[in-house]
Parts: C-alpha cells; structure tokens; sequence
C-alpha cells in the first residue's frame, strides 16, 4: 500500500511538472484535462478529491445530465452506463462512481460536432452512488444516481 | 487485438459503437495494471472524441457515440493503453 501511494505521488510530480512546462511555455490552453491521460484525476482518492481535480472544484451543482445505469448490477465487473445532456456547448463529460478507490472512471473530451451522448461499460467494487457530470461553456453539472452491486467487479 | 467498429448516419449524425479487445487488468491481477488509457474517435481524420479511462472500465471495453457527419466519411477508433500499446481500425461510415 505505502509503494503503491508512493509511486503515485510520483507519477503526479513528473506530470505535473511537464504539464507546468508546457503551459509556461505557451503551448497548451489552461484548461485542466484536455492534454495527455491525467494520472493526478485518476489517481485522486475519494470522490471530492475527484470532482477537484477534473472540475477545479469539490461540489459540483445538479443539472439537466441524464444518466443510465442499472438500479440493480448483478455483476459489478460490467454495469452499462450512459450520460446524455441536453446542455449546450458541452466540452467535457465524466463518470464517477464514489466507493471505487479511484471514484474518476472515464473522462471525455468533445470536439465541434461531437454529441454529448456516450454510453460505456463500468466497474463497481460494491454499491455505490454513480455520478455522471458534463461541462457546458465553463460550468459543471451532475446527476446522481445509486447503483445496487450484487457481486462486486474489482477483483480481490 | 482487435477494434469492431459500426459507424451508422442518420439525419446528419453517425452513432459508433466500438467494441475493443482488451483485457483491461486491475492492479491485483497478474501483470496488472494494464489497461486502455485513451481512445480516440476520429471523422476524416480530425478527432472528434478523447476518451481517457481509468482501469475500472469493463474488461474488452465497449464504447457507444454520436458525432455530425455523414454516410461515406472515415471514422477511425484507435487506442493507447499504459504499456503503450496500441491499435487502430478505420471504417466507412454506412
């Protein structure tokens, strides 16, 4: 457990510190995620350090966000999960589920012409609220949904 | 490693639906992590979709989105897991 935060931390202090060159040096925009994979999102344990790291912010408001999962997985390793919103300018859209030890799920990125409709298959350790977010112009908004896990689908 | 893809328009707008061969190992499981960080869904080659994942995506992930366009474009999926690995496939869009 100790070499796994370790090597963590790690993984964040040398993204971080190439991120902060490429900002300085002009060539990426400041918006958080929209570069390479973002380990420190990933990696963030629990679901307020998550919903920092992806939104810049701990709380994120209720909005028009439809999300669709199960209100009973019997398995946990594959539980069907769509997020649509009729929001406009959507630029972002994540998926969180609070009890994984690292709530981010999946973070999409959307160019011009891109819907903000897109359907995945997730894992859950055990029952947990799941929560779907999209950005729309600069703003965040979630819905929340619990999801009932009969077996989890984490491994161990 | 394989990509299934079907990219079908309708009224203006193509639905994908991506199927990936991976086993997407957590990190108790032997060789793990080794997982699909990033897909990306591209029309007439300008990205239109950057997925990042974490390992709690399902085992051979399954992917379902909607972007503009229409029937006879190139949409291509392609993926990059954390060993860097990787793996592409272009379809036309029906």
């Amino acid at each position: 457990m100790i070499s796994t935060k370790r090597r963590v931390f790690l993984k964040g202090t040398l993204a971080a510190g190439t991120v902060g060159v490429a900002v300085g040096a002009g060539l990426l925009a400041p918006s958080k995620l929209l570069a390479a994979w973002p380990s420190e999102a990933f990696g963030a344990e629990g679901l307020e350090a998550a919903f920092e790291a992806v939104t810049g912010s701990s709380d994120i408001a209720d909005g028009d966000v439809t999300l669709s999962a199960p209100e009973i997985a019997e398995n946990g390793a594959v539980v069907p999960v769509s997020v649509e919103s009729s929001l406009d300018n959507v630029t972002e859209m994540a998926v969180f589920v609070e009890l994984n030890n690292q709530p981010l799920t999946a973070h999409y990125v959307l160019a011009d012409g891109a819907h903000a409709n897109i359907s995945g298959r997730i894992r859950m350790g055990e029952s947990s609220n799941v929560i779907a977010a999209v950005k729309s112009g600069d703003t965040w908004y979630k819905t929340v949904q619990e999801v009932k896990v009969t077996v989890g689908g984490c491994g161990g | 490693m394989s990509i299934r893809v079907r990219a079908q328009e309708s009224n203006g707008v193509i639905n994908i639906r991506a199927l990936m061969s991976h086993d997407m190992l957590v990190p108790d499981d032997d060789g793990g992590p080794h997982f699909i960080e990033t897909v990306e869904i591209a029309r007439n080659g300008d990205t239109a979709i950057t997925a990042n994942w974490n390992y709690t995506v399902s085992r051979n992930p399954f992917l379902q989105c909607e972007i503009d366009g229409a029937a006879g474009d190139t949409v291509t999926v392609s993926w990059t897991d954390n060993k860097g690995e990787s793996d592409s496939t272009d379809v036309e869009v029906r």
